[in-house]
């Protein structure tokens, strides 16, 4: 088996995120950026297989900026054995990421796509399910854990309810939630070699898609801020100030 | 154009937050028409009938609905697409599953996790985990939304009398199979709807801890939340996880116990009335949004806090 695996460049999980004053967008110079996180759970999962004998060959692929291609050499260091990196250099919509990966899936011909199953930028949780749509493949949302079986993923996905279980033939989509398996580090002899794996670059426009955005961001604000709270100095002052002040018990 | 609501739901009752979903789905557009898709769903179709909000329920019975297979559901939602200006689902894990396949087919950039009603195309929605709101405009012509429940009130549930028409399935999917669900069963109330909530994090220690939790739980009649590091470390289901990646909560009163408070937890419960976080650690980020913040070892505190509450003559269910 063959498996692309989608990875995000975002800013880092820890940083403070800060908006920008003119309200067009958050402050994204020198900020720390990294890997999407449940992107790091997908990698590892196809690393994972791999390691197991049932899959040959790991593409990871990014769509960005030219620095974009630092998460597909993370990919490369942790297992991947080459990376794509489809260039573009405005912010695209969910829609248009997947109508790149269509173009990208078709070309590569792989029997599974893994990625995580949301950006912590942007939030949407969009692009694995629609590019199953496009490709007309199944979907595994969600994923907790994997099984592969003969041409079909058994897949545990985490719901509101609890935990639900499919099958999905291959080929499929997969989205990875964080609980799927611990992403490894990349040890530093393996940084060094996957330096020498090759990264093949396609420019967005060359592909032939529609990438446009559709929805206008119309302006990014901060949240409301909450009023500072007090500290109580007893469990006894708590219970009264919640029955009394706040009257909520 | 009309507004087209994905309900969900068991096949015997409807999920609660589709009527928070129908709220805001009635503030994009006053005809508000909802599609059950299921199997020997005729008691969910007749009591979303009842909602005043609701002017028309299509419903479609057959067994290839009995499940969420998003697959099915897709392809018989898209045959009623062409007469809505919106479809619309809760922004919980039936809808975030489901919505961008529906969106993806007809060409639409969806607009997920929307907090607010501006206009017909407008909506705030947060990002970043909540860290920023951001205003945007849909130019599509038909617009895919998912609706952060939490956000909406419920909307009434009797007094309305819509009419039920019934729709023909579309074809099913051959490549997915529903396998099984494992539903945690509680008498508590719902996670995502419980007026109180108390959560515990890592400071737990393991799960036989959670007891002083649940404990108190009972007494106040609350949801039990967690953290995801608790999570992770298996001391409770992953259907109890707040924040970011998991639910997110708004109750009347939250309360955290050893939970740090990561950006990400914050993101599922910072929208709560009333916070209270117990932790030893007078540093930890929790206490930046806690109105109550209570500085003690939690295993002393939680047994207090207990014997408290029954001291009181009258706590509010």
């Amino acid at each position: 088996m063959k498996i692309l695996v989608a990875v995000k460049r975002v800013i880092d999980y820890n940083v403070q995120i800060r908006v920008k004053e003119d309200g067009s967008g958050v402050v994204t110079d020198n900020v720390k950026m990294s890997t999407n996180p449940p992107d790091d759970n997908a990698i590892e999962e196809a690393v994972k297989i791999k390691e197991a004998g049932k899959a040959k060959e790991i593409v990871a692929i990014t769509i960005g900026e030219e620095k974009a291609q630092e998460t597909v050499r993370k990919a490369l260091a942790v297992g991947a054995d080459r990376g794509i990196h489809v260039k573009v250099d405005s912010v695209i919509e969910p829609l248009a990421v997947s109508k790149i990966l269509k173009k990208i899936v078709e070309k590569e011909n792989p029997d599974l796509v893994f990625m995580g199953k949301q950006a912590i930028d942007d939030d949407c949780n969009q692009t694995g399910q629609m590019l199953a749509a496009l490709l007309n493949w199944p979907q595994a949302t969600f994923a907790s854990k994997i099984e592969v079986k003969n041409n079909a993923l058994e897949v545990t996905r985490e719901i509101d309810e609890g935990l639900e279980t499919i099958e999905v033939n291959v080929p499929a989509i997969v989205t990875c939630d964080l609980r799927l398996n611990e992403p490894r580090y990349a040890s530093l002899p393996n940084i060094m070699k996957a330096k020498k794996k090759p990264i093949e670059q396609i420019n967005a426009s060359d592909l032939g898609v529609d990438i446009n955005p559709r929805i206008e961001q119309i302006k990014v604000e901060e949240p409301p801020k909450r009023k500072a709270g007090i500290k109580v100095a007893s469990v006894e002052e708590l219970v009264q100030k919640l029955k009394n002040e706040a009257k909520v018990i | 154009m009309s507004v087209l609501l994905i309900a969900e739901h068991n096949n015997k009752e409807v999920r609660p937050f589709t009527y928070n979903a129908i709220t805001a789905a009635s503030q994009i557009n006053e005809d508000l028409h909802v599609l059950v898709l299921g199997h020997k769903a005729d008691d969910v179709a007749k009591s979303l009938s009842e909602v005043p909000n609701v002017k028309k329920v299509i419903h479609v019975d057959n067994e290839i609905y009995e499940n969420y297979i998003a697959e099915n559901y897709t392809a018989a939602i898209t045959k009623h697409a062409e007469n809505y200006s919106h479809i619309v689902s809760s922004a919980n894990t039936f809808g975030k599953n489901l919505m961008p396949r529906i969106a993806a087919l007809l060409d639409t950039s969806q607009v997920s996790d929307i907090i607010k009603v501006i206009s017909e195309d407008t909506f705030l929605r947060p990002i970043y985990a909540g860290n920023a709101f951001a205003t945007v405009k849909s130019n599509d012509k038909k617009k895919c939304v998912t609706i952060r429940p939490t956000s909406f009130d419920p909307a009434d549930k009797s007094g309305g009398s819509a009419e039920i028409t019934k729709s023909d399935p579309a074809e099913a999917s051959s490549s997915t199979k529903f396998l099984k669900k494992e539903e945690v069963k509680s008498d508590r109330p719902e996670l995502g709807t419980a007026r109180i909530v108390i959560s515990g994090g890592r400071g737990m220690q393991n799960g036989e801890n959670f007891k002083l939790i649940s404990d108190i739980a009972d007494k106040l009649n609350a949801a039990i939340g967690a953290s995801r590091a608790a999570v992770d470390a298996g001391y409770i289901t992953n259907d109890h996880q707040v924040g970011q990646t998991g639910k997110v909560v708004v109750p009347d009163l939250y309360i955290a116990v050893g939970i740090s408070g990561a950006i990400q937890h914050l993101a599922g419960m910072k929208e709560s009335k009333i916070i209270v976080a117990i932790n030893k650690d007078g540093e930890a980020p929790i206490f930046s949004v806690a109105d109550y913040g209570l500085e003690a070892d939690l295993f002393e505190a939680l047994p207090q806090f207990l014997s408290e509450l029954n001291k009181l003559n009258t706590i509010q269910k």
